[in-house]
């Protein structure tokens, strides 16, 4: 496969202007110190610039928790469902080392091997370890990452340390244990089961000083929170500033996915799950204290492949064991695509910090006309698979990736805020009776946003699309999000759409 | 007397390392408790282990045959609520 197709170069002479250029940076982490950066630069985790690029992989080796979460359901095996805790088969260390290997060569983008569960991989301490110690010796470019409840962090912090592990995830809901006994029933705690307030007062504290550890360590904390509404929502903000303190250096606030049929006490009481608007605006209130993310997938604890799909399937044991696999020539490999994905970036991010040519002052008249000095921000939805462009067709999106696009004068602030998963409406198939549905659902998914940039969309969608009041566009296929995002910004500006400037006195119509 | 694993289990592995007896083995379809080494953690641990860490409810019986941990202990979710629920899910 030639390396252009995994990762396309892009050559767009689109005159957009993306906020690494102009206005406010979007690079989320450009305020960290440059070690902190030089490791998350190519972690599809814990850089959203990064999440374009590469990949990732979690291996399903530690089953057992130390506690019970009202989010979780412990009867974890499904293959159907993409959510935290859910896997396919549980592997042994040995088998995680031969399917990471497996991947890692078919693969090349990878560069992060996690385990997330589906328990606690603290509470797996051997099989977790024993997965490490391994894999740090037969694949030593690949990033190792664990993501825990804290529980059990403090008594292996040294033990993390030792294996080459410098990325950590802690959940962390609550820094109060009042809030935290509605969110966990019980811990199981120097052998026996303990619940209510006191549990999660243990939980609490062993969480800090985990964390507080790791951070003395030198090692990168990125903490997880589940915004679960009229729980913990408000006092996400307070875990946001506490975990700050001690040295978290990322924060991600996820929504809980709560339904009757996953199981779980909060889907079966009734306990709903945050809107867009609420995670969103939760995700603002945090973002003044500290690094935001944004563009986690919440994924299941045996994914594979980019952050937006899961191509577990192809790697079964079943699959694995019948690959022949040279494990020095997938690493020097991996090194050649990772290469080829930095010159690509490097790229991306010359042109946009390129000059600033307002795509208006291209088209329009040359009749100069005041720009309005703070126009209004508008979220455009992108389908994307990776490589930082526009590259997938509407009906085949699994996702949509939300921007928000705001004018200052002639500069544009692009900023990514979430994706948002679709059910596919288009499976290509006979499966096509059902389409108006699904074709509604992912209209549903895209409420609020203004556009929708594809790299192609067919006619039906098309006019649905602009029927529910979305502009449906396919002219900036292979270009780079960002600069994509901030031409179409200013064509619904100069067009009228976003309700600053009269329509008919717009010179640039909308192309279809 | 000792404890029995029956089938609810999900092989979730957190209890054969804490059993003070090693009388926990990974078996098909789960996991056994072998009644002969099994000590119900008797002078060994004040609660039995197994059943302090088994996060699913009625998989674990004791001596009597009674599930250690009955329906809603673990979960908070009361049984009622959960047989609605399965029913309602089946009626789809």
């Amino acid at each position: 496969m030639a390396l252009e197709a995994l990762d396309q170069p892009t050559s767009s002479a689109a005159g957009g202007c993306a906020s690494s250029g102009c206005g406010s940076s979007s690079d989320k982490l450009a305020h960290l110190p440059e070690h902190i950066r030089a490791k998350v630069h190519n972690h599809p985790c814990f850089s959203e610039d990064a999440h374009h690029h590469y990949a990732r992989m979690h291996v399903a080796v530690a089953p057992a928790c130390n506690i019970q979460c009202h989010y979780c359901n412990r009867k974890y095996d499904c293959s159907n469902e993409s959510r935290p805790g859910v896997v396919s088969e549980v592997l042994t260390p040995e088998q995680a080392v031969a399917k990471t290997l497996a991947v890692a060569a078919e693969i090349p983008q990878m560069t992060v091997l996690g385990i997330a569960g589906p328990g606690d991989p603290l509470a797996n301490p051997e099989r977790t370890l024993a997965t490490f110690r391994a894999l740090t010796e037969k694949a030593p470019d690949i990033k190792l990452c664990v993501s825990t409840n804290g529980l059990a962090l403090p008594e292996l912090v040294d033990e993390i340390c030792q294996h080459n592990i410098d990325h950590v995830t802690i959940t962390i809901n609550c820094v109060d244990p009042e809030i935290g006994a509605k969110i966990y029933p019980w811990i199981f705690w120097n052998n026996r089961r303990i619940k209510g307030v006191k549990a999660a007062q243990i939980l609490i504290e062993q969480q800090q000083k985990g964390l507080q550890m790791l951070c003395d360590r030198g090692v990168l904390v990125k903490v997880n929170s589940v915004l679960i509404p009229g729980v913990n929502d408000e006092h996400l903000k307070e875990v946001s500033r506490v975990v700050k303190a001690k040295g978290a250096f990322l924060h991600n606030v996820m929504p809980l996915i709560a339904e009757p049929e996953h199981g779980t006490f909060y889907g079966l009481m009734g306990q709903r799950g945050p809107s867009n608007d609420e995670l969103q605006a939760l995700q603002e209130a945090c973002a003044g204290d500290m690094a935001m993310m944004r563009h986690c997938r919440q994924c299941r604890a045996d994914a594979v492949g980019m952050l937006g799909e899961d191509r577990g399937a192809e790697f079964t044991l079943e699959k694995i064991a019948a690959m022949d696999i040279d494990y020095a020539a997938a690493m020097q490999r991996r090194a050649e695509v990772h290469a080829a994905i930095e010159a690509n970036r490097t790229a991306q991010q010359q042109q946009r910090n390129e000059t600033f040519v307002p795509i208006t002052s291209l088209k329009r008249s040359s009749k100069p006309k005041p720009a309005p000095l703070a126009a209004p921000p508008a979220r455009i939805a992108v389908a994307s698979s990776g490589g930082g462009v526009i590259n997938v067709h509407f009906g085949h999106a699994r996702e949509f990736l939300i921007y928000e696009a705001a004018g200052v004068g002639d500069r544009v602030d692009v900023r990514f805020l979430a994706a948002r998963k679709v059910d596919l409406y288009c499976a290509g198939g006979d499966t096509c009776g059902d389409a108006e549905d699904a074709l509604a659902k992912t209209i549903r998914t895209l409420a609020g946003c203004t556009a929708v940039l594809c790299s192609k969309i067919g006619i039906e969608p098309w006019d649905r699309l602009e029927a529910a009041g979305l502009v449906p566009n396919g002219e900036h296929a292979m270009e780079p999000i960002e600069d994509a995002v901030a031409a179409v910004y200013h064509e619904l500006l100069a067009a009228g759409r976003l309700g600053v400037e009269d329509a008919a006195d717009a010179p640039v119509a909308l192309s279809a | 007397m000792a404890y029995r694993i029956i089938e609810t289990c999900v092989n979730c592995w957190a209890c054969e390392p804490l059993c003070p007896s090693n009388a926990i083995q990974a078996a098909t379809p789960h996991f056994v408790i072998d009644a002969r080494a099994c000590t119900e953690c008797d002078g060994a641990f004040a609660d039995a282990q197994c059943a302090s860490i088994c996060p699913v409810e009625g998989a674990i019986l004791d001596g009597a045959g009674v599930a250690v941990n009955p329906p809603g202990s673990l979960t908070g979710i009361p049984p009622e609520r959960m047989a609605q629920a399965i029913a309602e899910i089946r009626a789809r």
